[in-house]
């Protein structure tokens, strides 16, 4: 009975299993991934595939762990001590900035095709995704123009392997780059959503907005490149004829007008707080409906792994909120002194009078009075709060003989000459030499720190988006392309309105292109754009000559588009010790180079276009090297 | 017991032939070296930034082999014999080398590499620093020189500033130095007998000794030209 019950059940499961025809046997659909033709026809899944494109775009900083991509340039200094190199280096590899990512542009040629060819989208959904992608590949090619001139243009791939001579493209010209990435914004612009809310994905105002600094970085590169002619190639993959300055000036305008004119949607100046550095610092941590001013943004959210810690890394040292995290990025004193005074003049913070004597100052902030408001927006100076916290920097005592009186750590208490109770004589947040995590320069970042409770904890992190796009640069585009025509009247219309926007409220009447290069650098600086716009204006290897600097250096031109800028300074507030003298308790500053500053950053004409590396060079025989390599 | 005592011989036999190979190439081991010469004098330009590359067509990927010259010019790399490309990039040094005439682009020159040599690269510098003369006294650097014009042809380039720096190590230049005077180009009126002096600063440990030398910039290219080094004792 047994042996039979058992026989039917072989028999039963022989023969259900038998039913499975032998040419099926090896085909079975994979389980993990989704295959084309199903993910191309559910927009919700097409998102998702989008979204993996959308996280692998290419920005020169990044706010996740990326403080040290902002701390370059002597705009600030690196209070890290494994960071040190940063300003003891005399300047850049040729390697430096380089990218060569093709798998990225592969994929996203991929997904055109692939979307191209789906049936089953609706034809709204799919004409979107189109030029979403078609906007992230226009955008990255943008990223790639910038680090490494002409690059070779591809824009379709095969899923097929192909013989690989035939995928063997030489370099287009620096021109033919900048062209593609226009016609494809002008391409895009009309099928992308119009709504200044959307911020994360391509919009039209996104498209605009590349569309306008991508044709102005080609104008500036064919104008100002002339006084570099030994930064070109023969084939012109480097360097752009002088002839097509204008016409891409021309294209920047017209992009930046369309934006500006309201057309991409309600784009305007971020405004409304009265305090008007509280303003500036808002347009970055502010993510309500309110802020008209970001166009494209890589946003954060708290709770999940999209987080990042800035405000971690380089909150105040005495409010930090996490043990020993604090305080890395310090602004210089060569970027604080460039914010100019109320009445639209250049003056370095005065430390002495005329005759050499220090000035004192009964409060820290007073020395930093009437300045452009963006200054307390984008630094914390001495004497300001952050959180509701006041700030405690100074370097320790000035005695009435000259001498310093300090210790190099807040909890170590010193008597001071006299007396006989220990007292703290430096401050919490610093600045020491050497001494990481609170300030060397006398000043921390105010821009893109979160104000919110629990953003410096490396647990919770922060979702400060990082703006890509903003109206205020689109209006500087304007100004510089205007100006560049000719328009000095229209242009001095748009840079006034970003002016008054940071309480310089006493319109500007005449413009000189050391004026923009300024306002661009006060406006802009920590966004990324600083050695992108050195390098199309050709003023870095000017700027970054790679001698050293002088106190006097660094008082003097300010506000000169050629000024040297090659060491980071910081400004230490001193408190004033001499009993019975009326100055007693008051505040004095001198201007101090971090004694880890030893290096001079020195941009070769080498550094102007990244260096294609040997495997891709001998991959590709077509690719012409980069000149001065 | 004898078949197992073939065995261990067999084994032996096997251990040592195969062990005669060697496991690993040898180092390259040939001296290629050199200096940059005008007319027998060697042309000194900054420590590490004037390179030059040497390819060894033939073996799969192409990739230099990339050194740099000292500051007096010269240079010395270890290579296996063979055929090799020696180029010195576009735009790179103080000089003219091998200029293409008609694309101005530089050639490669051949180099055929079988045993030690030395191989001096003749270069046209645009500019020569002449009969320096660096003293101190008094806390005091002075450095006497003429200047002499040797490109004077179509290509010829002006001075954009001559300079002269002190450091406390031999390795003297513009990113390495203490102090460093400039006369501007514009400022020069004749190229002879020309002196620059410069005050040397505190010097920390102190050192009675420092090492000078000036150099020029030509408008135009980013490599200066340096006369000899000097250590001055003061």
């Amino acid at each position: 009975m047994k042996t039979r019950y058992k026989a039917i059940m072989v028999a039963a499961l022989l023969a259900t299993g038998a039913c499975k025809k032998d040419s099926e046997f090896l085909d079975v659909p994979p389980k993990q991934v989704i295959p084309t033709e199903t993910l191309f026809s559910d927009p919700v899944l097409v998102l998702s595939a989008l979204a993996n494109l959308y996280s692998r775009q290419l920005d020169f900083s990044s706010l996740d762990d990326g403080w040290a991509t902002f701390v370059d340039f002597s705009e600030a200094f690196p209070s890290e001590n494994g960071s040190s190199f940063f300003v003891q280096r005399n300047g850049w590899g040729y390697g430096e900035w380089g990218n060569w990512d093709y798998t990225y542009i592969r994929e996203l040629n991929l997904f055109i095709q692939r979307a191209s060819a789906s049936t089953k989208l609706s034809d709204a959904d799919k004409s979107r995704f189109l030029a979403e992608a078609r906007f992230l590949r226009a955008n990255f090619y943008f990223e790639l123009v910038k680090r490494m001139g002409g690059v070779p243009l591809v824009t379709e791939a095969s899923e097929e392997i192909q013989d690989p001579l035939t995928l063997q493209k030489p370099r287009a010209k620096e021109s033919e780059v900048y062209d593609f990435i226009i016609s494809e914004a002008e391409a895009i612009k009309n099928v992308l959503p119009t709504n200044a809310d959307e911020k994360g994905r391509a919009t039209k105002g996104a498209a605009l907005a590349m569309e306008t600094r991508a044709a102005l970085y080609a104008g500036s590169i064919a104008k100002y490149g002339t006084t570099t002619p030994q930064v070109t190639l023969p084939g012109n993959e480097v360097g752009i004829p002088n002839t097509l300055a204008n016409g891409y000036y021309t294209k920047a305008l017209a992009a930046a007008q369309q934006i500006i004119s309201g057309s991409a949607g309600a784009y305007a100046l971020y405004q409304g707080q009265t305090d008007l550095s509280e303003n500036f610092a808002a347009i970055f941590y502010d993510k309500s409906t309110k802020n008209k001013e970001s166009i494209f943004i890589e946003d954060f959210k708290i709770g999940t792994q999209k987080k990042h810690s800035f405000t971690v890394n380089d909150q105040p040292y005495s409010s930090r909120e996490e043990g020993s995290d604090a305080g890395r990025l310090n602004p210089s004193l060569n970027l604080v002194e460039a914010f100019e005074k109320l009445d639209n003049t250049y003056a370095p913070l005065a430390t002495t009078d005329g005759s050499g004597n220090p000035i004192y100052y009964t409060d820290q902030k007073d020395i930093f009075a009437g300045r452009d408001a963006r200054l307390a927006g984008t630094v914390i100076t001495p004497g300001s709060t952050f959180k509701a916290q006041p700030l405690d920097i100074w370097a320790g005592y000035q005695l009435a003989d000259g001498s310093v009186f300090s210790s190099n750590d807040a909890s170590i208490l010193r008597a001071l000459p006299g007396t006989t109770a220990s007292v703290q004589v430096i401050g919490n947040d610093g600045p020491a030499n050497s001494k990481e995590l609170r300030t060397q320069t006398g000043f921390y970042i105010r821009k893109y720190l979160d104000p919110s409770t629990g953003s410096g904890r490396r647990g919770t992190g922060s979702d400060v988006p990082f703006i890509r796009y903003r109206y205020a640069e689109v209006l500087l585009n304007a100004c510089e392309a205007a100006f560049e025509l000719g328009n000095n009247g229209l242009a001095l219309t748009y840079i006034n309105q970003v002016r008054s926007r940071a309480g310089l409220t006493t319109p500007l009447t005449e413009l000189s292109f050391d004026r923009i290069v300024h306002e661009r650098r006060v406006e802009l600086v920590f966004e990324g754009h600083t050695l992108y716009d050195m390098k199309r204006w050709r003023l870095a290897h000017i700027v970054w000559d790679g001698t050293q600097m002088t106190v006097a250096d660094l008082k003097s031109n300010i506000g000169s588009a050629k000024k040297r800028n090659t060491q980071p300074y910081g400004l230490w507030p001193y408190k004033y010790y001499n009993p019975g003298n009326t100055n007693n308790g008051k505040w004095l500053f001198k201007e101090v180079r971090p004694s880890l500053v030893t290096g001079a950053n020195t941009f070769r004409l080498g550094n102007y276009y990244s260096q294609i590396s040997n495997d891709i060079l001998s991959a590709n025989p077509k690719l012409v090297k980069q000149p001065n390599q | 017991m004898k078949y197992k005592y073939s065995f261990i011989i067999l084994f032996a036999i096997m251990w040592a032939i195969t062990a005669c190979k060697k496991d690993t190439y040898d180092a390259p081991s040939v001296t290629l070296k050199g200096r940059l010469v005008y007319n027998g004098e060697p042309i000194n330009v900054e420590f590490n930034q004037v390179p030059f590359q040497l390819y060894q067509p033939g073996f799969g990927k192409t990739g230099a082999i990339v050194g740099t010259f000292g500051q007096d010019g010269s240079y010395s790399t270890l290579l296996f014999s063979g055929n090799y490309k020696m180029i010195i990039p576009n735009g790179q040094g103080p000089f003219r080398w091998n200029e293409n005439q008609t694309t101005s682009q530089r050639d490669t020159l051949a180099v055929n590499v079988s045993g030690d040599q030395t191989l001096d690269i003749n270069v046209t510098p645009y500019y020569l620093i002449n009969n320096s003369q660096i003293t101190a006294a008094n806390n005091i650097v002075t450095a006497k020189f003429d200047i002499s014009k040797v490109i004077t042809d179509a290509n010829a380039r002006d001075i954009e500033r001559v300079t002269l720096f002190i450091n406390k190590t031999q390795f003297v230049s513009g990113g390495d130095n203490v102090v460093q005077t400039s006369i501007e180009g514009s400022a020069i009126t004749g190229l002879q007998n020309l002196s620059i002096t410069t005050a040397i600063p505190a010097l920390t440990p102190t050192q009675n000794y420092v090492f000078a030398r000036v150099g020029l910039k030509i408008a135009g290219l980013e490599d200066l030209i340096f006369s000899p080094l000097v250590k001055v004792t003061f």
